[in-house]
């Protein structure tokens, strides 16, 4: 439901992205292994569209999506979680809410404050705080919910475990577990082989912008543990 | 009314005063919220909201008599709106990626289309508005007689916030406007369509520059100064309040209009400029980013790094002397017009050369170079009528006036940067304008001063141009020169990477300071050698246009370029000097081919021409 091909993105002058392909199917979590600065991120820009890639398709349900606009592309039904979790600061918890909110979509699941707070209790315990006052993990657990209020069909996850402490890295492999349940497709980027170990169905190594493996995890654990 | 001392003034006059400063805040709140509210989204600081409050004037003036005054405000300020959108759609919606300097020019270059437009509208002549009906009487406050009109003012700002406080506090409009604000990228990775929401928020803010200038029309009569007189405040409220800040643009308001109400009352409207000046310059020791700002998000990635500036090869070299020497044949072949022509080119291109100076190697876009200019030219004519000074002495020392100017300013000035310090230049060219303008005991006023001829033995117009052409090509060789000294180089760094130049010892701030000051010598100069060539100087000789020339001059040549503004210079001047005597309206002539350039080459003329033309 969500194919990359011959992905090429740069910034200025500086060539990040190698002919990059794969894909997640529909209801499994795909996992992009890769060290810092393997070209991860850049490849979860260059598919919402913040980072205009310079060759390259992207298809999501078989229709091409890399020439529109993030806002375009996010109104399709593909959710961004960035890496660097860009939560409002100005804004309260549900105001934060508010922005990633989207009609609901057909054969999406269908989240509303109420659900997430289900699945985030804690968010439920501070509607009204601002979004600066947050602690890290509140902050991811917030930008998770904030994107699942657009009703996404896919998601695009940037190392959602990176500097979170054990027991919310816990936490994070139940709600990737439990979205999938809920049959929405994850894309996932990882660098800690433990974390992608617990939820990935198909795995990628990419290393220098260039696919070096793909497969199950145990299959390409090898060829992430030489890079 | 004489000077009275403050302690003089009685409760109910101090009263009066403060009431009078309530009620003009209002107006100048509006303006200045409608302009932080589109820089906080847009990131565009829009030179013409000035321009869009002179427009909200003049149409309530127009509309009164046929609809009545309190239908023709709203209405005048719907239009204004409407124009907005359509300036957003058209125009802004094509630059968010360009470079700042060029957003800037382009709002600026409207500055100049709406003013000639406003002038062939409705004429030169102020035009008097109605007054409010059944407002326009008085009321007894502490014995004194108060306007009704005016109490309703005051109530009118705290109104006007408190609106737009629930429309950003309590709508989901208002909360995509605070996201988008915060961080746009991301609000358009989740969904939110960013355009619409541009070209609403800009509607809003021409909106509130229209409401704010058509609820003065009982107070002020419609001028076509207004507008960079507006947009100077607005810049100085905002600075003070904080940029994007509503209320901090509130508190602002209130302060500026309360200090200019005092200083009026007290007799004092002379040293209005002076005391707004120590505020700011409080503000921004204890608070950089102004009352209620905070530093502001970093929206750009890191920019393209600039090329370095290549030393000119031995053929340039060659080249530039040989031009200087036809120059200097010149005189054999023509005496007549040629030789003003060229003197008036040479002196705009020692100005110009001077602008790119603190504009390319320093980084420092200045949108008020014309200040130093024309404190340069009113040096001169002030040394020499006032002073008694010998002409050749004038000009020699005429430009200190202009180094004093760049002193002061080029403090507050590299203590800010982009947006903010482009913003705070203009104001300050617009405060040394109104000076010259005001003055009339001294500087003549608005007719400025009148024979300003050079000694005898300079009086030819071959004679002057010699002196001329010596003096801007040793002043331009000077200054180009200066870049690649240490100095030079050291300006670059700073520009380049603030945080590493100050890691390896260079004093950003005073290499910046001096370079003002270096530059503001060198303008000054060359508005010494104007007003000899002239005969005559006047308040235009430093208004925010003759900046804005500067900035085209420089921007034709190409910014990045060591000899381009030579070249923008005389190719500006011979334009100007075709076309204005074939057109009336010469401004918008200027402003329309800005706006052209501008969309047609977001990414700079310069860069485009130097593809196209590779030396
Ligand atoms: N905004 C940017 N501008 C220039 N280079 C960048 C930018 N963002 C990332 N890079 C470079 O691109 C490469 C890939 O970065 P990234 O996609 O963030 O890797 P990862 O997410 O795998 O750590 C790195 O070398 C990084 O330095
Ligand atoms: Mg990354």
């Amino acid at each position: 439901m969500l194919e990359v091909s011959g992905l090429n993105a740069a910034y200025g002058r500086a060539h990040i992205l190698f002919d990059l392909a794969f894909e997640a199917r529909a209801g499994e979590v795909a996992v992009l292994l890769g060290r810092n600065g393997a070209g991860k991120s850049t490849t979860l820009k260059s598919i919402i569209g913040i980072v205009r890639p310079l060759a390259g398709e992207v298809h999501f349900f078989g229709r091409p999506i890399q020439h529109l606009q993030p806002y375009q592309i996010a109104r399709l039904g593909v959710g961004y979680v960035p890496e660097d979790r860009r939560i409002f600061t100005d804004l309260t918890v549900m105001e934060n809410l508010e922005i990633g909110r989207q009609p609901p979509r057909e054969g999406a699941p269908r989240w509303t404050p109420a659900k997430l707070f289900e699945l985030f209790p804690n968010l439920g315990r501070m509607q009204d705080r601002l979004g600066a006052r947050m602690s890290g993990g509140e902050q991811q657990m917030l930008t998770i919910a904030r994107t699942l209020m657009g009703n996404p069909r896919a998601i695009l996850l940037d190392e959602p475990s990176e500097g979170l402490a054990p027991v919310i890295v816990e936490q994070m492999v139940r709600t990737i577990r439990e979205l999938k349940t809920q049959g929405l497709t994850v894309l996932l980027c990882e660098q800690n082989l433990h974390f992608a170990r617990q939820v990935a169905d198909r795995a990628y190594v990419i290393e220098k912008g260039q696919l070096r493996g793909s497969g199950t995890l145990d299959e390409v654990r090898e060829e992430y543990q030489q890079v | 009314m004489g000077s009275v001392p403050f302690f003089f003034m009685s409760a109910s006059s101090i009263l009066i005063q403060f009431l009078n400063g309530l009620a003009s805040a209002s107006s100048l709140f509006l303006v200045a919220a409608g302009l932080s509210l589109i820089f906080g989204v847009t990131r565009i600081i829009n030179f013409a909201h000035g321009s869009l409050f002179m427009l909200g004037m003049y149409l309530a003036v127009a509309l009164a008599p046929m609809l009545g005054f309190w239908w023709s405000v709203p209405l005048a300020a719907l239009a204004v709106a409407a124009f907005g959108a359509l300036v957003e759609a058209t125009l802004l919606r094509r630059l968010y990626a360009a470079p700042e300097l060029l957003q800037l020019l382009a709002t600026f270059a409207l500055v100049l289309v709406i003013k000639d437009f406003t002038l062939w509208a409705w004429g030169p002549e102020d035009l008097l508005g109605p007054r409010a009906p059944g407002m326009d009487g008085a009321v007894r406050i502490a014995g004194l007689r108060y306007p009704e009109y005016d109490l309703f003012l005051i109530g009118f700002g705290p109104l006007v916030l408190g609106a737009l406080w629930f429309l950003l506090r309590r709508t989901r409009w208002g909360t995509l406007v605070r996201a988008a604000t915060q961080d746009r990228e991301m609000a358009g990775a989740l969904g939110v369509n960013q355009r619409w929401l541009f070209t609403s928020v800009f509607a809003l803010g021409a909106l509130l520059a229209g409401l704010g200038g058509a609820v003065q029309i009982p107070r002020e009569p419609a001028t076509l100064f207004i507008d960079l007189q507006i947009i100077s405040d607005a810049f100085v409220v905002v600075v003070v309040g904080g940029l994007g800040s509503i209320p901090g643009a509130f508190l602002a308001a209130l302060l500026i209009a309360e200090i200019k109400s005092f200083c009026i009352g007290l007799g004092y409207s002379k040293i209005t400029l002076v005391v707004e000046f120590i505020v700011m310059a409080v503000v921004l020791i204890v608070r950089p980013w102004g009352l209620l700002g905070r530093m502001p998000a970093q929206t750009r990635g890191p920019g393209a790094l600039e090329l370095p500036l290549a030393l000119p090869s031995r053929n340039a070299l060659v080249a530039l002397g040989g031009t200087a020497l036809a120059l200097a044949l010149v005189p054999l072949l023509s005496a007549g017009y040629t030789l003003v022509l060229l003197t008036d080119i040479l002196v705009f291109a020692l100005f110009a050369v001077s602008l790119h100076f603190i504009m390319g190697p320093g980084g420092l876009h200045s949108f008020g170079h014309a200040a130093y200019f024309g404190l340069g030219a009113y040096g001169a004519g002030l040394l020499l009528l006032k002073g008694g000074v010998p002409m050749e002495l004038a000009l020699v020392f005429a430009p200190l006036l202009a180094v004093l100017g760049a002193l002061v300013f080029g403090w507050f000035c590299v203590r800010l940067s982009g947006v903010y310090l482009a913003m705070l230049t203009l104001a300050f060219a617009q405060i040394t304008w109104s000076v010259m303008f005001q003055w009339d005991a001294f500087t003549g006023g608005s007719n400025g001063l009148i024979g300003i001829w050079p000694s005898s033995w300079l009086s030819s117009k071959t004679a002057y141009y010699y002196l001329t052409l010596a003096t801007c090509v040793g002043a331009i060789a000077l200054l180009w020169r200066v870049l690649y000294s240490p100095f030079g180089y050291a300006l670059r760094a700073g520009r380049d990477s603030p945080l590493r130049a100050d890691a390896i010892g260079i004093d950003v701030r005073a290499q910046q300071w001096a370079a003002f000051v270096f530059a503001g010598l060198f303008a000054g100069l060359a508005g010494a050698l104007f007003a000899f060539s002239k005969g005559s100087i006047s308040p235009e000789a430093l208004a925010v246009p003759r900046s804005v020339d500067g900035l085209v001059m420089v921007l034709l040549g190409g910014i990045q370029t060591l000899t381009g503004p030579v070249w923008g210079a005389a190719l500006f001047i011979w334009l100007q000097d075709v076309v204005s005597r074939s057109v009336d309206y010469w401004r918008a002539v200027i402003g329309a081919v800005v706006l052209f350039l501008v969309l047609v080459f977001p990414q700079g003329v310069t860069g485009f021409l130097r593809e196209r033309f590779a030396r």
